[in-house]
């Protein structure tokens, strides 16, 4: 093989390994929106007013809604993110201000680990430790099992925001005559505050989608229910519910429900983004 | 131990001393301060505490409600493949073959695509496409599990029972693997849409790793002549590979632990098959599915000790996979 020759077939090479990385990203987007693309066709044509403000009917029975199941996620996640909030972003200040040595260590690999377990494993821990004493399902153990989900990504979020705060608002804040106190609530924190709001929306993004602990914690229900110690529905359950039910309009509902709950979560993580930017470019 | 020690006063003894204090800060907040300021330490050990502890308990609580089920079954429960609510005789085997062979065909494929779709973005692309497509793949990354087990089952399965499987069958048959007839939902189904969940995971790591290789090790090589597809395969790849094997064990555990979705397109059969045609089961979905169902106390020991296992094998890729990307990144990366 001649040199030129040589240099035609690595510049072919090169060309053709570039188009070879070219059409994975592309396969990836494009399968999103081909996913995306589905779940509105489908959906669109079944959500409706009813389906927004009813619940759900008796089989048989055409028509109802998810209303029930778009509250029961609010509530749900709300109480898990009122109970994540504090442990969470305490937590990441301790990392962050105190985690040097060796238990910080710890606690850092062991939130990393626990972002990783399973969350139909958590499932089961929020029904050993409240589904079984209180011997029925109900809301708040879904809220639990959402709570442990979302604290090792609030942790995370935290620790990060704090630590890319420069370090001189903190020495500023001291010259000034702060204590070690203020320095970090009133000149650190606030610094900090859209980085870690983002990782809580992420959080809460996250755990929208989620429907396996709920299987055996909240458990779901055809009725309104706004009591957390009962057993409630959610959204995500009753997509789950509906699809592997046998009946057509009870699919369709599933489809509604899929977009409603892919509209949620896009939005939130659509929000965690803007906010990100914006503190960015200040 | 007293967790404030470590961030010293005496770090500044010259500046600020606690006259200084006292005179500096307005005296409103002054009142509430010198109290939270005493309380503020207590506050955040005390959230470490507690977070530490639901960690542990997490552990100990799914290993005491197993223990019914360690002491009837011992050791064995692991390899024996019999699952028998009716005699409770329980065994995990089809459950741990069908999470381990679904996550990692998916792997498979999801760490192919994964890599090179990084490298694009990383890499190859030009900005205007990189900025987009980085923005799609993080949106799939998510959409929540219950609507890919949603298309699955409606869309996906039909076009494998249709269409894919029967050509696989007729071109491939031969294989042990693609034998037996074409359900739709199986082994194979369950592990490709796992590979789309898990696909935006391996993309997200493995770009932030590519790009975190120094410039330098670019330059040094196209200085030489090289093609940049060469300067890739030869030095950026190599560079970042410990970190982009972390990724892919990360997207492994994912994987072995994803639940809704794969209850929804693997059939749902504890058996053990050669055929990746063929309906299986998870540890994760056959806990979803019996759970409310079990009703006695052995049983519900038994699915928890299914929850143990999976516990334990996710801790195990966990930890693997941060150790990995902690040797590249020098800390640990969260995606």
């Amino acid at each position: 093989m001649s040199g030129r020759d040589h240099t035609r077939w690595r510049r072919l090479r090169a060309a053709a390994g570039i188009f070879g990385t070219a059409l994975c990203a592309g396969t990836a987007a494009a399968l999103l929106l081909i996913i995306l693309g589905y779940v509105v066709q489908q959906g669109a044509t079944a959500i409706d007013l009813p389906f927004l403000t009813q619940i759900p009917r008796p089989v048989g029975i055409e028509g109802g809604g998810v209303a029930n199941g778009i509250v029961g996620s609010l509530i749900i996640v709300g109480i898990a993110t009122l109970g994540a909030i504090p442990i969470g972003i305490l937590t990441g200040i301790y990392l962050a201000l105190y985690g040097r040595g060796r238990f910080p260590d710890v606690v850092r690999f062991m939130s990393d680990v626990l972002s990783g377990i399973p969350s139909i494993a958590i499932g089961l821990f929020a029904y050993t430790v409240l589904v079984q004493p209180m011997a029925h399902f109900s809301a708040v153990s879904a809220s639990f099992a959402f709570m442990v989900m979302m604290l090792p990504i609030i942790v995370r979020a935290t620790e990060t925001a704090i630590l890319s705060v420069p370090g001189t608002i903190y020495e500023s804040a001291l010259a000034l005559g702060s204590s070690n106190y203020a320095a970090i609530v009133h000149g650190v924190l606030p610094a900090a505050r859209p980085a870690i709001v983002t990782g809580l929306l992420l959080a809460v993004a996250r755990v929208t989608g989620e429907t396996a602990p709920l299987l055996f914690t909240a458990f779901g229900s055809q009725f309104w229910v706004l009591n957390p110690l009962r057993p409630m529905a959610e959204l995500s359950l009753q997509i789950f519910t509906y699809a592997l039910s046998p009946y057509e309009s009870w699919h369709q509902q599933a489809w509604a429900g899929a977009l409603l709950l892919i509209v949620a979560v896009f939005a939130l993580n659509l929000l965690a983004r803007l906010i990100l930017t914006r503190r960015a470019r200040v | 131990m007293a967790p404030h020690a470590s961030i010293e006063r005496h770090e500044y003894p010259a500046l600020v001393t606690e006259t200084q204090v006292r005179r500096g800060v307005a005296a409103r907040t002054n009142a509430r301060n010198s109290l939270m300021r005493r309380c503020f330490p207590l506050m955040v050990g005390s959230a470490t505490g507690i977070f530490v502890l639901i960690i542990a308990a997490l552990f100990v609580e799914l290993l005491v409600n197993s223990l019914p089920s360690i002491r009837q079954f011992g050791p064995g429960f692991l390899w024996s493949s019999e699952w028998n609510p009716v005699t409770e005789r329980f065994g995990a085997l089809p459950f741990i073959y069908g999470t381990i062979v679904s996550s990692l065909i998916a792997l498979a494929i999801a760490a192919w695509i994964g890599i090179l779709g990084a490298a694009f973005l990383a890499e190859f692309s030009p900005r205007y496409l990189a900025t987009p497509l980085g923005f799609i793949i993080e949106l799939l990354a998510a959409v929540p599990s219950v609507v890919y087990g949603l298309w699955g089952l409606f869309c996906l399965a039909p076009a494998m029972q249709h269409y894919i499987e029967p050509a696989l069958q007729r071109y491939l048959g031969f294989l042990p693997i693609f034998s037996g007839p074409a359900y739709g939902v199986g082994l194979l189904t369950a592990a490709l849409i796992l590979a789309l969940m898990i696909v935006p995971t391996v993309i997200a790591i493995s770009r932030d790793l590519l790009q975190a290789v120094p410039a330098e090790m670019r330059e040094a090589l196209l200085a030489l002549g090289a093609t940049r597809w060469d300067t890739f395969k030869m030095v950026v790849l190599p560079y970042a590979r410990a970190g982009i094997f972390g990724a892919c064990i990360l997207a492994l555990g994912r994987a072995l632990g994803e639940t809704i979705a794969t209850t929804m397109v693997i059939g749902n059969r504890p058996a053990i098959s050669l055929s990746l045609l063929a309906p299986s089961y998870t540890l994760s979905s056959v806990i979803a599915n019996e759970f409310t169902e079990a009703t006695t106390r052995l049983y519900l020991s038994a699915l928890i000790e299914l929850g143990l296992v999976l516990f334990l094998i996710s801790v195990l890729v966990n930890s693997l996979a941060r150790l990995l990307m902690r040797a590249v990144f020098g800390t640990v990366v969260r995606p």
